[in-house]
């Protein structure tokens, strides 16, 4: 698998939060993703980078074009030193929120897209990392 | 401050946002809507995200609690224009927008307004003189 392009941006502002947005849409239209597979990507970069500012503390969003063979992906990773998820299971299920009103940001995301992992450290941080494939 | 501007028509209130919003901007209008239902005395507020290309639950959780909030205050809300991407999305993110009302353009989400206040609308009026 090859790295076509990766940009790294900085998550400290509750703008950054828009502009993960602007450029995951911006390579998912370079990856020519559908309308509706943009739309998805965008909005699961969304919840992530909000997770990372506003639960994480902070962070950063690497945003890569992937080759492989003949297929085209997007990868995206967000990447905290904040305070870590305890309870994974539970903070992935729909509903759960950790007072700020943020329920569907882990299991919505998680939906939105091909691929998706995370690992979590308590008093460490949390790396989630998503990929969709055209 | 940035500010998403709010249009006044007669009982309602009108806004259209066009630009992708920060989580603030978005506090900011949740905000503002009910100061100005409250001081216009506005009985409907219809908001047109037709520009719109990313609603997240952020974004959508907002716009249920415009609809709440007015609720409280007398005043309905219509959510008009998502693009269809958007609506997939949402569906498939978990956001049903439960108790939000929609229309599929302006229009339509003005009629739903007027007949929520027993307002007769379009050519009917012509078919229709004063008695």
């Amino acid at each position: 698998m090859l790295t076509r392009r990766s940009e790294t941006l900085n998550i400290a502002l509750e703008e950054d939060i828009v502009r993960v947005r602007q450029n995951t849409r911006r390579l998912a239209i370079e990856c020519g993703f559908s309308l509706v597979d943009q739309t998805k990507m965008v909005t699961a970069a969304s919840e992530l980078a909000r997770n990372t500012f506003v639960f994480g503390g902070g962070g950063t969003a690497t945003l890569e074009v992937l080759q492989d063979g003949g297929r085209t992906g997007l990868r995206l990773t967000f990447e905290d030193r904040g305070p870590g998820i305890a309870d994974i299971e539970q903070a992935m299920s729909d509903g759960y929120t950790s007072g700020q009103g943020l329920g569907l940001g882990l299991g919505g995301s998680k939906r939105l897209v091909n691929e998706f992992s995370i690992r979590s450290k308590v008093g460490e941080g949390t790396t989630v990392v998503i990929t969709r494939w055209k | 401050m940035e500010r998403i501007p709010i249009l006044k028509m007669g009982p309602f209130l009108l806004v259209t946002i066009q630009v992708d919003m920060h989580d603030r901007l978005a506090e900011t209008l949740q905000r503002d809507l009910s100061d100005r239902v409250v001081k216009d005395c506005s009985r409907g507020v219809l908001i047109d995200i037709s520009s719109l290309e990313v609603v997240d639950s952020f974004i959508g959780r907002m716009l249920a609690r415009i609809a709440s909030i007015s609720r409280i205050l007398d005043a309905e809300t219509v959510v008009v224009g998502m693009q269809p991407a958007v609506a997939i999305t949402l569906v498939e993110l978990g956001m049903s927008l439960e108790g939000v009302k929609t229309a599929l353009d302006v229009e339509k989400g003005m009629q739903i307004l007027q007949r929520s206040l027993g307002i007769e609308t379009g050519g009917d009026e012509d078919a229709h003189p004063a008695e």
